[in-house]
């Protein structure tokens, strides 16, 4: 049954693949979505069934085949659903299904063969993204981790005659794979470490082991190799440079990175090993660290960008920065509850953008754009309920995570971390509603469709003219959506609001690893002592009460002061910006090009790699040596046989002398010998 | 009689076919060469068949007797078609076949 919920979208991918040529759209696109919707209803069905299990044992395993087994050293390909994979294959599915529902319309001018090709890659992306969350070892979501890899080089690469997308697909790519290095290297050492890749025996092991509190050991260099890895993947500093860049894909394949699938795969990862990180104090400041600088670093890029897709996409990183934030100080509940509830709100905005784009037929620039909330009022509404998510705003489904977050930096007194996580709060709510109000108030700066261009070749769209909102299936997966930024939250209402954190409770047996069982059976480990580790001291919730709810309303005053600074620069007083600007050049270029980050890898690693490969390797090594050993080779028989070949010259008296004397050798050498 | 008279008889006569094989300029008289060493062979055989009282040698001279006359046969008909090719019996005439 488990192993359904992967298989179903690998077939769509089959079908989609091999015979989608020959399918008309409706048939195509259908069973795509067809395949993730029945996936989500498994998913459902299976966690239900999990839920009714009791804390400890709430695990569901299936083990599809034993893959390696060397010695004493056996690797299986299981799956295996528990608390924290069961969120995961929820917001993978559902989000997943409503992307692939909205795709339907969003594609529909594809011609039938490329239609197809979209969406075998979309369900190998879900495939590949399901078992990644299922896998109940190393090996088996390390495939899911390159699948998930090679899908979006697919995808973002989906229009492929366009240089600009080949070129983003391949960076996404080649970045992902400098970070999946480290992620195997990882891997490699915790076969060395604890004879084992099984999440289960791993995290018992290392629940046994003393916290390397002073000394950089072994745990700490896994995690650390690890976390190099989720960097990769989930486009952290320095490895984001891929995912602002993956805005060449078309609109849904961005929300399907961002929200469901890909980026995500970095805070599972460390969720999943939390009792390693646990033991490893030193590279969890690293990961926090890292988190809430990638925050503020591209919330302050965010702020200046022009593209409406890049603005959402270094919003992303800098919401992947807070969860990363939140896993480093130890609060894995919390960035997996912002990693869920930011599924709803990012999927929603990139849809919402799409359908602004779909709507103005390809035009991206929010500087042509304005005064769109009276054509597309269903667009509009979606777009900003997300948008007063993601900033934070009060009762809100961002709100309860993003506050959990800060709460819990606060409280484990990283007050430096803290201060950085409330500043791109401000950040946040100031750029989310600089493009709300550059997209959909003020003047109209669009042209009014006199000529149709990019991506799209207009196709029985009508007169071209006044936008048009979003057809049902974009509509459906909108509102959906929006709701869901809404809602979300309350499964997590937190202890201070009169909640019970049901997510966390849910969640905290995984984290402590307490429902994986007292049995160690593996080789290396069987004789080791497992010493019954006290679980994470639980925090009094009564006791910092008061501090989370005075938290929250400094955090609501920061997100809605966003709001109103947005408002009074880019709606009320448009000279205040452009006047900024001016006054300091030198901070807006440097913004507006991104820090210049792309440029320096340009210089310091991209162009010393293209020289020592040119010059060294191609002319030096290749040219060289080896075609010079190879060419050598035939200059040297053809040279020896030009000498040789006058032997043969036909003559029956010359060949009969020369068996002749070498008979008379023959018997030479015998007589003499 | 001495074993010795057999070899040197037989030693001549090989001498004397492969003088004939490397310095006469016709095919036919080539191939008759060739005979005349086979059977200086053959000679030999006898004679050492003779000298240790086995049979080995007469046997063997019969095979290579058998062998001279196919020979004979297959070489004639060649020599006949490359005659009707060229016109000539020189062995010099027929080098094209090299590289």
């Amino acid at each position: 049954m488990l192993a359904l919920i992967p298989l179903l979208p690998f077939g769509g991918f089959l079908v989609n693949a091999f015979f989608g040529r020959r399918l008309p759209k409706s048939i195509s696109g259908g069973l795509a979505t067809a395949v993730m919707a029945i996936s989500c209803v498994i998913s459902v069905m299976q966690v239900m069934t999990l839920a009714g299990m009791t804390p400890e044992t709430r695990q569901i395993n299936q083990v599809l085949y034993n893959w390696i087994s060397a010695g004493d050293f056996s690797l299986d390909l299981a799956l295996r659903l528990d608390a924290l994979s069961a969120v995961m294959i929820l917001v993978v599915t559902g989000i997943g299904s409503l992307i692939h529902l909205y795709s339907i319309s969003y594609m529909h001018e594809e011609t039938d063969p490329e239609y197809a090709r979209y969406f075998s890659y979309l369900n190998l992306f879900c495939f590949f993204m399901l078992m990644l969350v299922l896998g109940s070892n190393v090996l088996v979501m390390f495939v899911g981790w390159e699948g998930v890899g090679l899908c979006s080089y697919l995808l973002i690469g989906y229009y492929y005659e366009k240089k600009s997308a080949s070129d983003a697909a391949k960076k996404a790519f080649i970045v992902n794979r400098v970070g999946d290095f480290a992620f195997i290297l990882g891997a490699l050492l915790m076969v060395v470490t604890f004879n084992s890749l099984d999440f289960n025996t791993v995290a018992l092991a290392a629940k046994g082991m003393p916290a390397e509190t002073a000394t950089f050991g072994t745990l700490s260099i896994i995690t650390l190799l690890m976390f190099i890895g989720a960097t990769g993947k989930s486009a952290q500093i320095p490895l984001y440079v891929w995912l602002p860049d993956a805005m060449e894909g078309p609109t849904p394949v961005s929300a399907l990175i961002h929200a469901a699938t890909m980026v995500t795969a970095g805070v599972y990862m460390i969720g999943r090993n939390a009792m390693l990180f646990e033991h490893a104090p030193m590279t969890l400041t690293i990961v926090a660290i890292i988190g809430a600088a990638t925050a503020l670093f591209a919330g302050t890029i965010g702020l200046v960008q022009n593209d409406i897709k890049r603005v959402l996409a270094y919003s992303t990183v800098s919401q992947l920065g807070y969860m990363f934030l939140a896993m480093g100080v130890g609060a894995y509940g919390a960035g997996i509850f912002h990693l869920y509830t930011h599924a709803f709100f990012k999927a929603c905005l990139f849809l919402g953008s799409g359908a602004v784009i779909h709507a103005l037929h390809g035009e991206q620039d929010i500087r042509n754009m304005g005064g769109l909330k009276k054509h597309i009022p269903i667009t509009y509404w979606t777009f900003v309920i997300a948008s007063l998510a993601i900033a934070g705003v009060p009762f809100l489904s961002g709100f309860f995570s993003k506050d959990e977050i800060l709460f819990e930096t606060f409280v484990e007194s990283h007050r430096l971390l803290w201060g950085m996580g409330i500043l791109t709060s401000l950040l946040t709510a100031t750029y989310m509603f600089r493009l709300v109000h550059l997209t959909f108030h003020g003047e109209e700066r669009f042209s009014r469709g006199t000529e149709p261009h990019g991506h799209v070749a207009d196709g029985g769209h009508g007169a071209h003219g006044a936008p048009h909102d979003a057809p049902w299936p974009m509509a459906t997966a909108l509102v959906v959506l929006a709701l869901g930024s809404i809602l979300a939250g309350y499964v997590n209402l937190p202890h201070a609001l009169g909640g019970h954190a049901a997510l966390h409770e849910w969640l905290t047996p995984v984290f402590n690893a307490t429902n994986c069982g007292q049995e160690v059976t593996s080789g290396a480990l069987a004789g080791m002592a497992i010493e019954e580790c006290a679980p994470v001291e639980e925090r009094d919730p009564a006791e910092h009460a008061k501090t989370e709810i005075t938290l929250m309303i400094v955090s609501s005053l920061i997100a809605l002061g966003g709001i109103g600074l947005a408002t009074y620069l880019w709606l009320k007083h448009k000279e205040i910006p452009a006047k900024l600007a001016a006054q300091y050049p030198g901070v807006h270029r440097l913004l507006l090009n991104k820090y210049y980050v792309d440029e320096v890898y340009d210089a310091t690693i991209v162009q010393p790699i293209k020289v020592v490969s040119t010059e060294g390797l191609w002319r030096g090594f290749d040219v060289k040596i080896v075609d010079g050993a190879v060419n050598g080779a035939g200059y040297f028989v053809s040279g020896v046989s030009i000498v040789l070949r006058l032997l043969q010259n036909g003559s029956v008296k010359t060949y009969a002398a020369s068996m002749f004397a070498g008979a008379v050798a023959v018997l030479a050498y015998y007589l003499w010998r | 009689m001495p074993i010795g008279h057999y070899l040197v008889l037989s030693g001549l006569l090989f001498a004397i076919g492969t003088a004939g094989v490397f310095l006469r300029r016709n095919l036919i008289t080539l191939l008759l060469s060739v005979e005349i060493m086979l059977n200086a062979v053959n000679l030999a055989f006898v004679a050492f068949g003779r000298q240790w009282a086995t049979t080995d040698g007469q046997i063997i001279t019969f095979f290579v007797m058998t062998v001279a006359a196919a020979e004979a046969a297959v070489g004639l008909a060649i020599v006949i078609a490359l005659f009707r090719h060229r016109e000539s019996l020189n062995p010099e005439a027929f080098t094209s076949l090299k590289w």
